[in-house]
């Protein structure tokens, strides 16, 4: 992991959510108040924009300008937990030497878990910690495999299958967990934004 | 969409622009990180309250800051909550020592930031919730009811307490008593339009009503055929005093909340129709609020909100206050 390899990956996310933002709207409007796409929109274009001023900074100051920039820039709770998630990042030790796959998996799942912390979420409540926790497990089976690119190819499934299981879920925190029953039916949109962020990084570091 | 708007990246800004030069008697807003301050400095020894939320509840919470109820205000971009930086900016701008009390509403985002913004604030600190939406039921498997109309209570209440000495203890304290003292339940007859979207939250028919509907548009407790109003205003009583359950002889704070597009010849007919239908159940109301304060943009509709009081509650309500929203006794 590299601040290229940041810069070029929310590059490569913000079209891809761009390309989903009416699906993930829609997503929200049924079960939310129809501000996630926006928010998560607002952050990936903020983080972009960053490029000049973070690409020749060392990674842990890198990391800490897009979490400071997340953090304030989106608001909701996307902009609570993501800010979490880069922050947390950032504060990971020797990050001054070269940070390779296992390393890199160490840094998204300490990320993951303060995620999970600030939420207070857990697996099966109609979140996007349904899609990230069991990505997070995942890359913990995986992080000292020498050849990790199958493996990858696994948690592409596991992300699209725990997108799709929070269809049925009824939700119990955020703002869905106010419809009861009237939830059942939609995919959770932060499961989705979720979903649609891990398959393009995942795909990305497999093709190259 | 038809909205007086320049371009979506500058609405909230522009807005909050015209707010503090509409008000500069009153209050000052700054801008990145936005929060708006009285403009008097906190005096020394008094407890600073701190709200804020999405914004599109206008007045709420702006308009609420000034003598008598809040130090400051952090606006979010419409209906987001707001972020920790503009907590501990607000917070440190306000602060005179004595503290600083966070009054927020009951959703998610609003509470991770908030509870980001305290962490970052180095002064002494506290929070209370506020969740009076009866509509949603409370149980310790969800997030919980959703705090809606009766923060506008809560902070006129506990700013009343704050200007009279009370300590950051006694005015959590006081804020919770009157959070668990209300019930507050709405209806929506449209949908809003959050102008980053263009298009309303919610598809709903012209003979339709969302009974139960929260403040940023999201569903209620079920969709029905549009009623005469007394019919509407009973069933929301109903579910507010099955909720509260208020004593014979209590007295009650009686407010009735336009969501934003409903004119007030109609909330004053809702008022009339809670008071006839309240006295028939033997319940008595003495204090009044009738406007539109906590708002879903140009939504047609209206909340309404039961508090039961008691003789420190009605003290502090009839306390005077001076902000751009809500003014009395000075």
């Amino acid at each position: 992991m590299s601040v290229s390899f940041l810069i070029s990956q929310a590059k490569s996310v913000q079209k891809v959510i761009d390309e989903n933002s009416a699906e993930i709207e829609v997503l929200d409007q049924k079960i939310g108040d129809g501000d996630h796409i926006f928010n998560i929109q607002r952050g990936l274009k903020l983080v972009v924009e960053l490029e000049d001023a973070i690409k020749d900074l060392p990674l842990a100051k890198a990391l800490n300008m897009i979490a400071m920039k997340v953090l304030s820039g989106i608001g909701g709770s996307s902009g609570a937990l993501f800010g979490t998630f880069f922050m947390t990042m950032a504060k990971s030790s020797d990050l001054d030497k070269d940070v390779d796959f296992n390393k890199a998996c160490e840094m998204i799942i300490s990320g993951i878990k303060s995620m999970k912390e600030r939420g207070k979420a857990d697996v099966g409540e109609k979140t996007m910690m349904d899609v990230l926790l069991p990505v997070s497990e995942k890359l913990n089976e995986l992080k000292n495999e020498s050849e990790f690119k199958p493996g990858l190819n696994e948690v592409i499934k596991i992300a699209e299958e725990r997108m799709l299981s929070t269809k049925d879920m009824l939700a119990t925190k955020g703002r869905a967990s106010f419809l009861g029953e009237r939830a059942k039916g939609h995919i959770d949109p932060g499961a989705r934004s979720s979903q649609l962020i891990i398959d393009t990084i995942c795909k990305s570091v497999i093709n190259n | 969409m038809k909205k007086f708007i320049n371009n979506n990246d500058d609405f909230l800004k522009e807005s909050l622009t015209g707010f503090g030069k509409a008000h500069s008697d009153i209050i000052n807003v700054n801008l990145d990180p936005s929060f708006v301050s009285r403009k008097n400095k906190t005096k020394d020894g008094k407890v600073s309250l701190i709200s804020g939320g999405g914004s599109g509840h206008e007045p709420m919470h702006g308009g609420f800051v000034g003598h008598g109820m809040l130090d400051a205000a952090c606006p979010g971009f419409v209906f987001s909550a707001p972020t920790p930086d503009q907590m501990q900016a607000a917070a440190e701008h306000v602060d005179s020592g004595a503290g600083v009390l966070f009054i927020v509403k009951n959703y998610s985002g609003d509470i991770m930031n908030f509870e980001m913004g305290a962490e970052m604030y180095s002064g002494k600190n506290d929070s209370i919730i506020t969740n009076d939406d009866v509509a949603v039921e409370d149980s310790t498997f969800t997030t919980g009811r959703r705090g809606v109309a009766a923060t506008v209570l809560v902070e006129k209440i506990v700013g009343s307490l704050a200007e009279h000495s009370g300590s950051l203890d006694e005015c959590k304290k006081l804020g919770e008593k009157v959070n668990k003292k209300a019930g507050t339940m709405g209806v929506a007859f449209t949908s809003c339009t959050v102008p980053a979207a263009g298009k309303p939250t919610f598809n709903i028919g012209n003979d339709e009503m969302e009974f139960g509907v929260g403040i940023h548009g999201e569903p209620g407790r079920k969709r029905e055929k549009i009623q005469p109003s007394k019919t509407i205003v009973g069933n929301i009583l109903e579910a507010i005093l099955d909720n509260l359950k208020p004593e014979k002889n209590e007295k009650n704070l009686l407010f009735v909340n336009g969501m934003g597009g409903t004119p007030l010849t109609e909330l004053y007919l809702v008022y009339e129709d809670a008071c006839q239908i309240l006295q028939s159940k033997g319940v008595e109301v003495t204090k009044s609020l009738v406007g539109n304060y906590c708002t879903s943009l140009e939504m047609q509709g209206a909340s309404i909100t039961l508090l039961k009081c008691d003789d420190e509650i009605l003290k502090h309500w009839d306390a005077p206050v001076h902000t751009a929203a809500m003014r009395w006794g000075m």
